[in-house]
C-alpha cells in the first residue's frame, strides 16, 4: 500500500508540474498583459510608466524565463504574490478555499445523501410511475441554468418569502457565541448550497439508478432473492456496493470540478470562493492567482481520484492495489 | 436619525430565544430540559414550540441599528491609493481618506484637505522661471489641522513622504506623471508647504491626490521600495486605525467579501451618522437586485451598481419603496473610427454614418430618453461646452448625399460600393456581455444598412476587446466609453503624439489615430492657458475641430442611476470621479 501511495504521490508532483507549465504558458499566450489593462483604467499613465512597470512585474523577459523563475520560487514555498491584491496567492486563496470546501462539501453531502438512496429508489421500481417521476425531477434540475435556478430561490426564499439572505456570508460579530455563529453562517449558506445541490442532484441520481439497474440484472441477485432474502437485504446487501463503484467515480470527479466550477453560483450568491477568484484573476491577467488557483483545482481533482481508486479495494473486493484479483 | 429595525418584535423575541440576538439565552436550556424528559403529548408540543422557533430564528435577517449596508459590483484590489487607480477602491477610500482637493457635486473645485485653494489672485499660486528656462508654477499649501485614526497629526512630511513613494522607479505606482511634474516640495512646517510644478496648468489649483500616513507607510517603503507594493500596511494590515484620517475607519475587511467600517474617533470634521457602514460585494447586478429588494442590502452604490436599463425597470416596480436619481455622468458612450481604414479616412464618410444614426430615437427607445445625446466629448454640463460646434441630427438624406459625393454612389445588393468595386462593408467591435451596448450596436446596424453600409458585429469580452484597442487592433469601429473630469483636456485621445504605437509601449489613447496639427495646437494651447475666457475659446476650437473632422463618433454621456431606499438622505450623486462617498457624513437614515 505504501509503495502505491508512493507512486501515485510522484504521478502527483509530476502532473501538478506539467500542468503549471502548461497554464502558466496558456495564461501568458492570453491577449494582453496586466500593464494593458492598467494603461486602459489609467489615462495619465506614459509610456515611460509602461516600460517601468513592465521590468518591474518582469513581464519584459521571455514567457518561459518567466516560468522559470516562478517555478525556482514555487519549490523553495514561495508561490508569488497576487498583483490585484498585493498579498501572497495563498493569503488569498486560502480563506476562499475554505469558503468553496464549505460550500461544495455540503453540497456533495447533501446531494449524495439524497441521490443514491432515490437512484435506488427509482432502480427498484424501473419504469413504474415513481421512477418516471424522479427521472423528471433529474432532467429538470440538471436541464435548469444554476444562474437560473438561483434566482429563483433567491426570489422565492429571500425577496418574496424573506426568510433566508439573499446572499454574501454571515457578518458575525466577535462576541457571538458558537450557536449563534453557526446557525448565522447556514442561514448564508442555505441558498448556495441548495442550489448547488439541486444542480447535481440529477446527475448523481440517474448515475446511481443506472448502476444499481445494471447489477440488480446479475445472476448473484437473482440467486438472493431466490433463496428469500428479504428484498432490503438484497438491495443494500448485495446490489449497492457493486453499484457504488462506477458511481464512485463520478462522484470523485465532480467533487475535484466543484472547487473550481461552483463559479456561477458563488457569484450569484456573493460567495467569496476560489472559482470566483480564478476567473477573476484570469480577468484581471493576475498570473500568480489564476496560476496557483487552477493547480488548486487540479489537485483536488487527482485527489478525488486518488480516493476514489482507494474506495474501490475498500468497496470491492475483487479489486486490488495491485490491479489484480487477490 | 438611526435606520430602524425593518422586522417586528416578536421575530426579535424568537431569534432571542436562541441566542442569536444575546440576551435571553436561559430559556431555551430550560425548555430543552422540559421536553427531554417528558414524552407526553405535552411535550411532544414543546418539541414542536421548539423546533418552529429554531427555524423563525434560521430564517430571520440580522439586523442593527445605525447600521447602513451597501453593495457595489466591483471587488476593490489593493487598498493602497498610490499603487493603482480603481473605482471600487476610490469609493471605499473617499470614506476613510480624502484628496487635498475635489470637484463637488456642482462641479467646483473645492479644498477637502487643504483651509483654501491656492491661486493667482490671493498670491498663494505664483508662476516662476524654472532652472531650464521654461515657466512652472509655485503653490503654497495649508493643510487643515486633522489627524490618522491613531492620533498622528496630518502633516507636510505625509504629503513628501508620498512623493517620494511616487517617483521611485521601483515602488510599483501606475501613473508616475503627477507625482513627477512636482519638481521641487518645500516643507515650512507640519501644515504649510509649497510646491513647484514643472509646467504652467490651468487646473493647477486642483490637487486632486491621495496621500498616504508617512509614520506607518515609510519604514516599509524605506526598507525595500521594490517591495512596497506588496508589504503595504494598506494590504498587510487594512484595519490599521493609521491608515485613515476621514470620518471613517475600515474595522474589518475580507477579500472579495466585504468590508466593515465605523467612525474614526480622530475625525474632527461633521461627526457621520452611522455607526457602523458594510460594504459587501456582489458582482452579478441580478443578485444585487435580488439583494437590495430583499432588505439585505440597504443601498447599491450609484457608481457601482446597478446599470440603467435596470434601474428604469426596477423603479416601474418598486417606486413605493426606492428613489432613483438618474445623475448624466461624464462617460462618454462613442464609436472610435479607425482612420486608417481607407472605406472611412474621409471626414464626409464618418459624417455620413453619423447623420445616418438615429441617436436620440434610440435614447428614446431604449433609456427612456435619460441618456442624453453627446455631440462630441465635451458634456453639455461642462462650462467648456461649445453650444456653436457643429451638432450632426438624423438625416438619411443627407448621409446619402454626402456618402455619393465620397464616390459610394452605386448600391449593390443594398450595399453601396465605390469606383474600385469595393463594398461598403465595415465591423463594429464592443464589449461581449454588455446588453444595451449590443442593443445599440443592432440598430446602428440597421440604421446604417438604410443608407446603404453594411454594418458587422463583432462583440468580444472585455478582456480581448481592451487588448485590441490599446493595439489599435479593430478594423473598422470601436464602440466603449471614456471617463473624463470636469473641463478635463482630452488630450490623450486626440493628440498626435497619443497614438499607441510599439514604439511608446502601446501608451495613450488615440486608437483612431487621429493626427491634426490644429487639433494639436489647440490641445496644448488649452492646458496652458490660465485665462477662463481665452480658454473657453480654446475649448471652442477643440470641440470645432473634432464637430467637423468626426475622428470619434459621439453617442451619449452615460446616466448613473442611483437606486436610493426613501429614507436614506445626503446621498448626492456628483457624476464626474469624485465620488458620492465623499461627502458620507452627510448621508443619514430619516423615517
Amino acid at each position: 500500500m505504501s509503495r502505491y501511495l508512493a507512486v501515485r504521490a510522484a504521478e502527483i508532483v509530476v502532473t501538478l508540474a506539467l500542468m503549471s507549465l502548461v497554464v502558466y504558458l496558456l495564461i501568458g499566450l492570453m491577449p494582453g498583459d496586466p500593464i494593458d489593462l492598467m494603461i486602459a483604467g489609467d489615462p495619465k499613465m506614459t509610456s515611460a510608466d509602461a516600460a517601468r512597470l513592465r521590468a518591474l512585474y518582469g513581464l519584459d523577459r521571455p514567457l518561459i524565463e518567466r516560468y522559470l523563475a516562478w517555478a525556482g520560487q514555487a519549490v523553495q514555498g514561495n508561490l508569488g504574490y497576487s498583483r490585484s491584491y498585493s498579498l501572497p496567492v495563498l493569503s488569498v486563496l486560502g480563506p476562499r478555499l475554505l469558503n468553496t470546501l464549505q460550500l461544495a462539501g455540503l453540497a456533495f453531502v447533501f446531494s449524495c445523501a439524497i441521490a443514491l438512496p432515490l437512484g435506488i429508489w427509482a432502480a427498484s421500481r424501473p419504469r413504474s410511475r415513481i421512477d418516471y417521476l424522479i427521472n423528471l425531477l433529474c432532467f429538470a434540475g440538471m436541464s435548469a441554468p444554476p444562474f437560473w435556478l438561483a434566482l429563483l430561490l433567491i426570489t422565492l426564499f429571500a425577496v418574496s418569502l424573506g426568510w433566508l439572505p439573499a446572499g454574501g456570508m454571515a457578518d458575525i460579530p466577535a462576541n457571538a457565541s458558537w450557536g449563534t455563529a453557526l446557525l448565522q453562517k447556514l442561514r448564508y449558506a442555505a441558498l448556495p448550497v441548495m442550489t448547488l445541490t439541486l444542480v447535481q442532484l440529477g446527475a448523481y441520481t440517474r448515475f446511481m439508478r443506472s448502476a444499481m439497474i445494471e447489477v440488480l440484472r446479475q445472476d448473484y441477485v437473482r440467486t438472493a432473492r431466490a433463496k428469500g432474502l428479504p428484498e432490503r437485504r438484497v438491495m443494500w446487501g448485495h446490489a449497492f456496493a457493486n453499484a457504488l463503484a462506477p458511481v464512485l467515480t463520478v462522484l470523485a470527479l465532480s467533487f475535484g470540478g466543484l472547487f473550481s466550477g461552483a463559479l456561477i453560483t458563488e457569484t450569484m450568491f456573493a460567495w467569496p470562493g476560489v472559482g470566483k477568484a480564478i476567473y477573476q484573476a484570469i480577468l484581471d491577467n493576475d498570473y500568480n492567482l489564476a496560476l496557483v488557483g487552477l493547480l488548486m483545482a487540479t489537485f483536488a481533482t487527482i485527489v478525488g481520484n486518488l480516493l476514489a481508486d482507494l474506495a474501490y479495494v475498500w468497496i470491492d473486493p475483487r479489486v486490488s492495489i495491485a490491479g489484480t484479483a487477490p | 436619525m438611526v435606520r430602524q429595525p425593518r422586522r417586528p418584535p416578536a421575530g426579535a423575541a424568537a431569534a432571542g430565544a436562541l441566542g442569536i440576538l444575546g440576551p435571553r439565552t436561559s430559556r431555551p436550556a430550560v425548555r430543552l430540559r422540559f421536553c427531554s424528559t417528558s414524552a407526553t403529548l405535552t411535550g411532544m408540543m414543546g418539541r414542536l414550540y421548539f423546533l418552529a422557533l429554531a427555524l423563525c430564528a434560521f430564517c430571520l435577517p440580522a439586523f442593527a441599528k445605525d447600521e447602513l449596508v451597501l453593495a457595489m459590483t466591483q471587488t476593490p484590489g489593493t487598498m493602497n491609493p498610490l499603487i493603482s487607480s480603481m473605482l471600487a477602491k476610490s469609493l471605499i477610500h473617499n470614506m476613510t481618506a480624502r484628496p487635498i482637493t475635489a470637484y463637488d457635486p456642482s462641479w467646483k473645485v473645492v479644498c477637502l484637505v487643504c483651509t483654501g485653494l491656492s491661486t493667482l489672485q490671493n498670491g498663494k499660486a505664483r508662476l516662476v522661471d524654472l532652472p531650464d528656462g521654461k515657466k512652472g508654477m509655485e503653490i503654497d499649501v495649508e493643510l487643515r489641522p486633522m489627524r490618522w485614526g491613531d492620533g498622528t497629526p496630518v502633516t507636510s512630511k505625509d504629503v513628501a513622504f508620498t512623493l517620494e513613494v511616487g517617483k521611485h522607479p521601483l515602488s510599483g505606482v501606475a501613473s508616475s506623471e503627477g507625482y513627477r511634474r512636482i519638481v521641487k516640495f518645500d516643507i515650512k512646517d507640519d501644515t504649510h508647504f509649497t510646491m513647484t510644478v514643472d509646467r504652467v496648468t490651468f487646473d493647477y489649483s486642483n490637487i486632486d491626490f491621495q496621500f498616504v500616513p508617512a509614520h506607518i507607510e515609510k519604514p516599509i517603503f524605506d526598507a525595500n521600495p521594490a517591495d512596497y507594493r506588496n508589504k503595504t500596511a494598506y494590504d498587510t494590515q487594512p484595519t490599521n486605525p493609521g491608515l485613515s484620517f476621514g470620518p471613517y475607519r475600515i474595522t474589518e475587511l475580507v477579500p472579495g467579501n466585504r468590508i466593515v467600517l465605523e467612525p474614526n474617533a480622530m475625525w474632527t470634521g461633521e461627526k457621520p451618522h452611522f455607526k457602523r457602514l458594510v460594504i459587501k460585494i456582489i458582482e452579478s447586478t441580478a443578485a444585487l437586485e435580488a439583494n437590495l429588494l430583499s432588505g439585505n442590502v440597504d443601498y447599491v452604490l450609484g457608481e457601482l451598481g446597478l446599470s440603467l436599463d435596470q434601474a428604469l425597470a426596477f423603479e416601474k416596480r418598486h417606486k413605493d419603496k426606492f428613489n432613483v436619481l438618474y445623475k448624466p455622468a461624464l462617460i462618454y458612450e462613442h464609436i472610435d473610427v479607425k482612420l486608417d481604414n481607407p472605406l472611412l479616412g474621409d471626414r464626409r464618410v464618418r459624417q455620413a454614418i453619423l447623420m445616418a444614426i438615429d441617436r436620440k430615437a434610440i435614447s428614446d427607445k431604449l433609456f427612456e430618453g435619460k441618456q442624453p445625446v453627446a455631440h462630441g466629448g465635451t458634456s453639455p454640463l461642462d462650462p467648456m461646452f461649445n453650444t456653436a460646434a457643429r451638432q450632426y441630427g438624423y438625416d438619411p438624406a443627407a448621409s446619402r448625399k454626402l456618402l455619393d459625393e465620397a464616390g459610394f454612389a452605386e448600391i449593390k445588393n443594398g450595399v453601396r460600393q465605390n469606383a474600385k468595386g469595393e463594398r461598403f462593408s465595415i465591423e463594429i467591435t464592443t464589449t461581449a456581455g454588455n446588453r444595451v451596448r449590443e442593443q445599440v450596436a443592432q440598430v446602428i446596424q440597421s440604421q446604417l444598412r438604410q443608407v446603404g453600409i453594411e454594418l458587422r458585429i463583432k462583440a468580444e469580452p472585455p478582456r480581448i476587446f481592451s487588448e485590441g484597442l490599446n493595439r489599435r487592433n479593430f478594423s473598422g469601429l470601436a464602440m466603449y466609453a471614456w471617463v473624463s473630469r470636469p473641463q478635463g483636456v482630452p488630450r490623450s485621445t486626440l493628440h498626435s503624439q497619443e497614438i499607441p504605437s510599439a514604439a511608446n509601449g502601446w501608451s495613450g489613447q488615440n486608437y483612431p489615430g487621429y493626427a491634426n496639427p490644429e487639433m494639436d495646437k489647440a490641445l496644448d494651447s488649452t492646458e496652458r492657458e490660465l485665462d477662463d475666457d481665452k480658454r473657453r475659446a480654446l475649448f471652442a476650437d477643440i470641440q470645432r475641430i473634432h464637430a467637423d473632422d468626426l475622428p470619434v463618433l459621439p453617442l451619449f454621456f452615460r446616466v448613473d442611476a442611483f437606486v436610493l431606499p426613501r429614507q436614506l438622505k445626503g446621498v448626492v450623486p456628483t457624476g464626474h470621479l469624485n465620488s458620492s462617498t465623499l461627502w458620507i457624513e452627510q448621508w443619514r437614515w430619516e423615517e
